[in-house]
């Protein structure tokens, strides 16, 4: 991470930023574990015209994580593997399993580019390079779901699974893979498999199951994969498979699930009196920016690093990191120590502390700073705290009320507002999940009080009449979009951004194009429906002549605005008094400095020079204009 | 005088019936470079221009003309007099008023101030013609005429004491006509902690960020201002000391400048021009170069315009998907339709409530939109115009949906009971921060940032005692960081019932010591100095002591060295070395993960020195080195790099080959581990 200079004389705490822009800290480790046999290549869906094969199902999702990641956990590493193949490739040379790779790759490594690109054509060539075949077959004794278990948790080996995430997500939509196999063989095959997946989760490795299903065919997960991924009672309910109506929802749950959940930090929510609750943090909503860049030499395209020194600007010393900070304060210099300053910012020793509730009408639309942080309780060190949790949670909803708290960390320290939110739950599964949004509230230091600063003094404000506002409910009515929903629109910037790097990177000729989502919809805003509401309400607004007067308003001023008739005037009358004076003369005898500044500038206006800074500045410009 | 500053006459009260306020105010610290006045009334003594010009005014003091801050202002203000007389507001005006005309004449319109904060307790003196009204129109007039602005900041509730109604409604009908004549505005304050916040200090004058058309279509605009509504005040950004110039230098600026150099990562001593730079981005683990002006051609650059798409009902957007802070979009002022074409579509939104849905790209050349959502924001006042605020809504590469089990799937004993529920429901009802008739506790406009209030006074105190230790957060702003007692006392019963309702253990499979977490010390004093939990600690470490005295099994808290070195040499298995070894960074993580205010770190340092040695005597130096790696990613990741720069101050580092034979790790890289590390993630 090379830094710029421009971007290190930010903040000195610029810690709390990064809690919300960087990416998470903890790297993941995911093998694809995509299922080949010839019964994922069915179609998906009962409907008829339907093509979309289980396989292809499991493949798109693949790539639509693939594309997000390398955008926003680019340090992860992803290995791909399809298992029930013809063909075998994978460092244990086992029978039915072949690892996806491209050049300049290992087998589980980040995803690049080169990587995205092939695999999006995977299905054209899957046939003919991998082909698709049972590996599970009573003659002989091969167990490819074995075999693609060993292969996954060879390709995880590295890296300690303490700082590491390490999961394998298995896509099938098989859920009895030894149902062709009868007897001893059979349980003895079950065996091996379900020891295989307890060895690999007893190293760290956590198993997740994404079963394809159609609805007249449900997964069953209790067959076989309970087992395998551990499943048991409460949890073995909470588990349905995705078995939903449209093909849609399926990719949808699917999309959802691929993605694990991370936690920020585990906090504690003092409530009142000593009892405290332990809550994890997510981050749901946060930008996603543009990826940091690196200084290269443009000569050779290596990267740089930046070294920084310091340096006394008294004596030009070279001096370490200085630990001492000043604010200038009544002319003079008022020193801290670091520690000093940590401790002013220090308010709070606890975690999160409950002041009160308050009625959801005192949390205004103004009551907002930054993105909102999930919060969602935990049992693993405290227990009791999710059934308190809950209590709270079912209070603030019924009684419609928000808990205000105060956040104290080392750094950054705020007043936050604690808004509980119902699940919500559609045929795709969940919209919004259950738990606490906690929304970090401005102090009065932060608000400013516009609306005071255009006052009308001494008389009444216009306000709408009844008319105005009816025409402007017949709009509203018109222009509504009724499922809009937050998230539905890419961002036009990071979408050109990426699809220009990658055309770069791929070499490329053509530029992409972008379809940017976020501009109105002028075909819908066309209709005479809408056409019509909005006459109306511009008639009500503006009266019957507006366009005219409009029109007559703009041709009646001048085509250069003022402020560009008054720049001209001052340039004609430089150039005159530019005329004035011998400049060669003065340059050369080194008079200019005996000129006032305005007549310096005289010159740096009839040359079209800036005529910024000091008397130094301007003359070093006339002299470098001179050529001198 | 500078575009942000304003000229501010503070009009105090200091009647009897504001002494017990006046303290709160003696805190008041004002930024620099504003010009700041001072009048006090309801005085013992009578001394102002006016008295002496025309007579009358009797009880007002003039305690400090309008000047630029500076220490007199200052100590002038903490040692305010305590008035004997009832303070006649209207006095105060009148002089202040004319300091302001004195001062200013016709300039610096619209940033002239008059703060008067006030007991309305007693009644202004009846003119001698015309009625008080006509006064107040009189005088209010005078004011618009001079761009004048009066806030009136008016004590309200418990503060008040005994007060005669009739007054305290004749007091507010006046100054209800004085601020509707005026551009001013009233406030009411209950509690020292809301004084603090609607006395704002710092004035930032604002700035648009946008004027221009509001496109309903291409066929319908409004014309409007954008202004941010909200904008985080940070703390400021303070300078590098640097202590080199020698101490007789009286011109020494102290100051330290940071000089950047751009190297080749493989060939350390070749010095890259900044010109000769070139810009990569990151594709993956690619990184693609791109010059800027390549970038410039092929980069997204939308028009600068802000475009209506639709509308929506309120219910779609809900309120935790807010991103940033906010603006208010205002009709542009002056321009009646556009007032009146915002405030209809204000109201109608109000009315069938729904929000607007905007596309914006606030300047030419912004290299990317925003989409936001517009809510009304009706004026309950009549010389102010509607408006609308302006909240950033996320895109879909902004949203993760990480699925959570629903509370439901939830085994029963994770669900309250009735009882249970009941205690919660009272709790939240009962600890009410926003009581029927009553101030509004915390409210955002009038709750003061405590860090940064904080460090303004911890300033001001330096600049006089250059060697003053940082006092502990003063009682009114403890209001805002911890729970209101009096509010908990009052509700005692709610309190106790939800705290006898729910019970917490902790979960005894996981022995990490976050008892610190939740048995958190409930009496105030314990607090301030949060000690950690020294009384289990030493219970804790008592009793692996009675252990290693047989045989030491793990490492307690007590002399954890020795523990270690305890189980390091027992030799009866050899699974004993690795057991110690896992134990030890068990521990040190968990000494540094709660450690708290870095008073843990030697221990983990005299813990971590044990366990290098013992790593080289048993020859596992990828032992240690793994875990070195561990740690300094750990810190990282918890904020603890001072704990790095501990080590790397103590010459803690990788073991070397040298050391032990089966480390790879050679000097150089030893010794530059620490160092380098920092510098790569600064």
């Amino acid at each position: 991470m090379d830094l710029d200079p421009e971007d290190i004389f930010r903040d000195d705490d610029e810690d709390i930023e990064n809690e919300f822009y960087q990416r998470d800290s903890s790297k993941e480790l995911v093998v694809y574990l995509v299922d080949a046999s010839p019964k994922a290549f069915n179609p998906a869906s009962k409907a008829e015209d339907q093509e979309e094969t289980f396989f292809h199902i499991a493949v798109s999702c693949i790539f639509q994580s693939l594309k997000t990641q390398i955008i926003n956990r680019s340090y992860d590493e992803v290995a791909i593997c399809f298992f029930n193949t013809r063909e075998k490739k994978n460092l244990q040379d086992l029978n039915g399993v072949f690892v996806f790779n491209v050049a300049e790759r290992e087998y589980l490594d980040r995803p690049t580019v080169t990587l995205i690109k092939e695999f999006s054509h995977i299905e054209d060539t899957f046939m003919s390079k991998i082909g698709s075949q049972y590996g599970i077959i009573s003659e002989s004794r091969d167990n490819s779901v074995y075999n693609a278990l060993w292969v996954a948790q060879a390709l995880l080996r590295k890296g300690s699974a303490k700082t590491v995430d390490k999961r394998i997500l298995l896509f099938t939509n098989e859920d009895d893979p030894f149902g062709s196999i009868k007897g001893a063989t059979r349980t003895d095959m079950i065996r091996t498999t379900i020891q295989r997946a307890k060895d690999a989760q007893d190293l760290g490795i956590s198993i997740e199951l994404l079963p394809l299903s159609r609805s007249d065919d449900e997964f069953n997960v209790s067959l076989f994969y309970a087992d395998l991924i551990g499943l048991e009672g409460d949890y073995l309910k909470q588990f349905i498979p995705s078995a939903g109506e449209k093909l849609e929802d399926m990719k949808d749950q699917l999309r959802k699930r691929m993605f694990k959940k991370r936690k920020v930090r585990r906090i504690t929510f003092s409530i009142v009196n000593g009892i405290s609750i332990e809550l994890n943090t997510y981050a749901l909503i946060r930008p996603t920016l543009p990826g940091a860049i690196t200084w290269l030499d443009s000569v050779t395209n290596l990267p740089l690093k930046t070294e920084r020194s310091f340096i006394c600007a008294d004596t030009g010393a070279l001096v370490q990191e200085p630990t001492k900070r000043f604010q200038s304060y009544k002319n003079e210099n008022v020193s801290f120590s670091m520690e000093e300053l940590s401790e002013i910012k220090r308010v709070s020793t606890g975690h999160l502390r409950l002041l009160g509730f308050k009625p959801l009408s005192c949390l205004k639309d103004y009551d907002n700073l930054r993105p909102s942080t999930f919060l969602f309780p935990s049992d693993e060190e405290i227990i009791g705290s999710t059934r308190i949790f809950i209590a709270i949670h079912r209070s603030m909803l019924q009684l419609k009320r928000f808990a205000v708290a105060f956040y104290g960390s080392s750094t950054h320290s705020q007043v936050v507002a604690l808004v509980a939110q119902d699940e919500i739950a559609n045929s795709s599964g969940q919209v919004e999940p259950p738990g606490m949004h906690m929304i970090y509230l401005p102090y009065s230091d932060d608000i400013r009080q516009i609306e005071e600063l255009h006052m009308t003094v001494g008389s009444m404000t216009p306000r709408a009449t009844d008319d105005q506002i009816k025409k402007a409910t017949a709009l509203l009515r018109r222009v509504d979009l009724k499922d809009f929903s937050v998230c539905q629109f890419a961002n036009p910037a990071l979408q050109r951004h990426y699809a220009v790097l990658e055309a770069l990177a791929l070499d490329e000729d053509e530029m992409p194009e972008m379809k940017d989502e976020t501009v109105p919809d002028e075909e819908g805003m066309a209709r005479p429906g809408i056409v019509n509401a909005l006459e109306e309400f511009k008639v009500s607004i503006y009266g019957e002549n507006y366009d005219q007067e409009e029109a007559d308003h703009q041709s009646s001023k001048t085509s250069a605005s003022e402020a560009s008739r008054k720049r001209k005037e001052i340039t004609d009358n430089a150039v005159k008094e530019c005329a004035n004076y011998n400049w060669e003369d003065l340059a050369d005898n080194g008079k200019l400095k005996d000129l006032t500044n305005v007549e310096l500038k005289y010159y740096l206006a009839a040359h079209n020079l800036p005529v910024t800074g000091k008397k130094e500045a301007l003359i070093s410009r006339i002299l470098t204009h001179m050529g001198k | 005088m500078a575009r942000n500053k304003e000229g501010l006459l503070l009009l105090l009260d200091v009647s009897p019936s504001m002494h017990n306020l006046l303290p709160e105010i003696e805190k008041l610290i004002y930024g620099k470079s504003d010009e700041v006045g001072v009048v006090l009334f309801g005085t013992e003594d009578t001394d102002n221009e006016l008295t002496k010009e025309v007579g009358g005014y009797e009880h007002v003091v003039v305690l400090r003309h309008i000047k630029v801050v500076d220490g007199d202002m200052i100590e002038a203000l903490q040692k305010l007099p305590r008035g004997t007389a009832p303070g006649d507001y209207l006095d105060a005006i009148v002089v202040g008023m004319d300091m302001m005309i004195k001062k200013y004449g016709p300039t610096n319109k619209g940033k002239k101030r008059l703060c008067l904060l006030m007991n309305p307790l007693y009644c202004i003196k009846e003119p001698y013609e015309g009625t008080k009204e006509d006064q107040i129109d009189t005088i209010a007039t005078q004011m618009n005429s001079h761009g004048m602005k009066l806030d009136c900041v008016i004590v309200r509730g418990k503060l008040t004491g005994d007060a005669d109604t009739r007054i305290l409604d004749e007091n507010d009908h006046l100054l209800n006509r004085f601020s509707k004549r005026t551009c001013g505005k009233m406030v009411y304050v209950e509690s020292p902690t809301s004084l603090l916040g609607a006395l704002r200090t710092r004035n930032i004058s604002p700035v648009t960020i946008f004027r221009g058309d509001l496109e309903l279509s291409p066929r319908m605009r409004i014309k409007v201002w954008v202004y941010k509504k909200t904008s985080e005040e940070k703390f400021p950004t303070l300078k590098k000391y640097s202590d080199k110039a020698p101490p007789t230098d009286r011109f020494a600026t102290h100051e330290v400048k940071v000089d950047y150099e751009y190297k080749r990562v493989e060939d350390t001593n070749k010095i890259v021009p900044p010109e000769q730079r070139i810009k990569g981005y990151r594709y993956g683990p690619q990184v693609v170069p791109i010059s800027s002006a390549e970038w410039d051609a092929v980069k997204f650059k939308p028009e600068k315009s802000v475009k209506l798409l639709g509308f929506t009902n309120a219910s779609n957007i809900m309120r935790h998907y807010y991103m940033k802070d906010v603006n208010i979009f205002i009709a542009e002022p002056g321009n009646t339709r556009a007032i009146q074409a915002v405030s209809a579509i204000a109201r109608a939104m109000k009315e069938m409530n729904k929000v607007a849905i905007v596309r914006c790209v606030w300047r030419q050349g912004q290299g990317n939109v925003v989409v936001g959502v517009l809510t009304p924001n009706l004026s309950k006042q009549d010389n102010i115009p509607d408006s609308f605020y302006f909240n950033v809504l996320p895109f879909a590469e902004d949203v993760r949906e990480f699925q959570f089990p629903s509370f439901r799937s939830f085994p029963s004993s994770w669900q309250p009971n009735e009882q249970q529920q009941e205690a919660a429901d009272n709790l939240v009802k009962m600890l009410d921060l926003a009581p029927p008739g009553k101030e509004e506790a915390l409210h955002t406009d009038f709750t003061p940032n405590p860090v940064l209030e904080r460090f303004y006074r911890f300033l001001e105190l330096k600049s006089k005692q250059p060697g003053a230790a940082v006092p502990p957060l003063d009682n009114t702003l403890k209001k805002i960081t911890e729970p209101d007692s009096e509010l908990l006392s009052q509700n005692k019963s709610a309190v106790d019932e939800f705290c006898k309702q729910f019970e917490l253990k902790e979960n005894p499979k996981i022995k990490k010591s976050s008892k610190r977490l939740w048995r958190e010390k409930t009496s105030r004093s314990n607090e301030e100095k949060n000690v950690g939990d020294t009384g289990t600690d030493a219970q804790s470490g008592n009793s692996s002591r009675s252990e290693s005295s047989i045989k030491v099994e793990r490492i307690g808290d007590l002399t954890p060295v020795q523990d270690f070195e305890a189980m390091m040499s027992r030799r009866d298995s050899t699974e004993w070395v690795i057991k110690a070894i896992s134990n030890m960074k068990g521990f040190i993580f968990n000494l540094l993960e709660n450690s708290y205010e870095q008073d843990n770190f030697e221990k983990a340092l005299e813990c971590l020195t044990s366990l290098r040695k013992a790593c080289i005597l048993e020859q596992e130096p990828e032992q240690f080195n793994n875990f070195l790696h561990e740690l300094y990613m750990f810190c990282q990741k918890e904020d603890l790099s001072s704990f790095c720069e501990l080590l790397a101050s103590k010459q803690i580092k990788l073991i070397t080959k040298a050391e032990a034979i089966d480390s790879n790790v050679t000097e150089d890289e030893a010794k530059n581990f620490l160092v380098k590390r920092e510098h790569v993630l600064e």
